[in-house]
């Protein structure tokens, strides 16, 4: 056994942490695109529409029935093959892509779930004052669901986050890619990768900080 | 406000399953009138309510308010709509929307239905607010109201709408006892601007003194309708007697 290089992990901090913004752009332009996906997938699965329901289910079938990864090869290697406009698709969109369709595809079960526990009499009431479906799901069920889903959708984001490590994969050097490549020129795997899981760990707790105060305020209506 | 709408009700008939809650319902209501509708349990009074505004969809049947003419065989999405513009509902759970204020519940319909001012709608509010004994109350959020008071801002959204009708169904019957007067008292003030009004209640004694007209119903039929007085104090079909002495 031998001693940590604490001095190594002190050096390498910074230059990893100069990555930790790739990482945050691709998680939440993700989770932008997830949310608003998976409100569209999710409302669709409430009202069943003919025909489109069967491309919904579909989609969320594949989504969630495929890996993650599997997903990003697809769309990265695969998917420019058969869509030549989409050739010089670089990893990063590839990434930010392959986690909103994924994600959304877990969000929208959560979303639709939280939609129909809003009590009945939201919606007869929202009906009954002559609001058209889209004004009542906008203004009254959305966001009384969105109070229910928010602890769900917070922990997919987290899962997105360290989901965006993927984009190594695909060639692009994020946090997870320079850190591979700091560990193969000092050798000092353990350090590196240690350094790194601190990383993750930090930012998702720093979210789960913004958490408890993202669910006091969907709360305050509730509070006597 | 614009003059007030008479209503038409023709044929209609309700049924859950095999139940036939409402029969060939065939009823007029005068511009202004206040009408009752007392009965036994079960008997398809609030069917009738929630058929007026669809909430529940008739089986066959019209209903006319005004220059609106909504059949249950052609009723279209935008018919649906219109005839939800055209009356108000008060609930029985009073159904205000959890996640917005006393003031935010009535602003809401005046901004995205009717399309007024977001300053015109909070100043309706305010003044209904006033109207209704919670001026302070304006920004507090329904979980944190009496029951008695989230039936006064039920009532106040649906005042604020101006409608042709307004629909109570049974608005005390979850109240506990000690909120029922303050509830009835701001319904009478209701009555008293002649707003056309179709109540269902278990209250006899409050529809005795504001009701222009009382309906009997039992059975998902109107067994016998007339002026207080009269349908209260000399009823002629005997179910009307049995339930009379009943609830007295």
């Amino acid at each position: 056994m031998r001693a940590l290089d604490f001095e190594y992990m002190l050096d390498l901090v910074p230059v990893l942490l100069g990555y930790v913004p790739l990482t945050l752009f691709m998680a939440v332009i993700g989770m932008f695109f997830a949310l608003i996906l998976a409100s569209i997938l999710a409302v669709e699965r409430v009202f069943k529409i003919p025909v489109l329901d069967g491309f919904v289910r579909l989609f969320i079938s594949f989504f969630r029935g495929t890996p993650l990864l599997v997903q990003l090869f697809l769309f990265y290697y695969g998917v420019p093959q058969v869509l030549s406009f989409l050739t010089n698709i670089d990893g990063v969109t590839a990434t930010i892509m392959g986690l909103t369709l994924h994600f959304s595809a877990y969000m929208a079960e959560s979303i639709r779930a939280a939609i129909l526990g809003v009590d009945r009499s939201q919606w007869e009431a929202a009906q009954a004052v002559g609001m058209t479906q889209g004004q009542m799901m906008y203004h009254i069920i959305l966001p009384q669901a969105a109070r229910v889903a928010a602890p769900t959708l917070v922990n997919y984001f987290i899962d997105m986050i360290k989901g965006t490590s993927l984009a190594f994969t695909l060639g692009v050097t994020e946090l997870m890619g320079a850190t591979q490549k700091e560990a193969a020129g000092s050798f000092l795997y353990f350090e590196a990768f240690l350094v790194v899981a601190a990383i993750y760990w930090i930012m998702v707790e720093a979210l789960a900080f913004l958490q408890r105060h993202l669910e006091v305020y969907l709360n305050k209506a509730h509070a006597r | 406000m614009t003059k007030p709408a008479a209503i038409s009700i023709k044929g209609l008939s309700k049924s859950f399953g095999a139940t036939h809650v409402l029969e060939d319902i065939n009823l007029d209501i005068a511009p202004g009138e206040r009408v009752v509708v007392i009965g036994p349990s079960g008997t398809g009074k609030s069917t009738l309510l929630r058929c007026l505004n669809y909430l529940d969809h008739p089986d066959s049947g019209t209903i006319r308010i005004g220059d609106l003419s909504v059949d249950a065989d052609t009723a279209s999405r935008a018919d649906i709509l219109a005839l939800r513009r055209k009356t108000s509902f008060v609930f029985q759970n009073y159904a205000l929307f959890a996640n917005k204020t006393a003031r935010e519940n009535i602003t809401q319909a005046l901004i995205t239905v009717k399309g007024q001012s977001k300053a015109d709608a909070i100043a309706r509010a305010d003044a209904t607010l006033r109207e209704t004994g919670l001026a302070d109350k304006a920004d507090a959020y329904p979980a944190a109201l009496s029951g008695g008071q989230q039936q006064r801002v039920g009532i106040g959204r649906a005042m604020a709408l101006d409608a042709d009708l307004m629909l109570f169904d049974e608005p005390t019957s979850a109240l506990d006892p000690e909120w029922v007067g303050e509830v009835l008292d701001l319904m009478r003030r209701v009555a008293e601007k002649r707003q056309t009004m179709l109540i269902v209640t278990h209250e006899i004694q409050f529809a005795r003194e504001i009701a222009d007209r009382i309906i009997f119903m039992d059975g998902g039929k109107i067994v016998e309708q007339g002026p207080p007085k009269q349908l209260l104090e000399a009823p002629q079909d005997a179910r009307t007697k049995a339930f009379l002495r009943r609830v007295s």
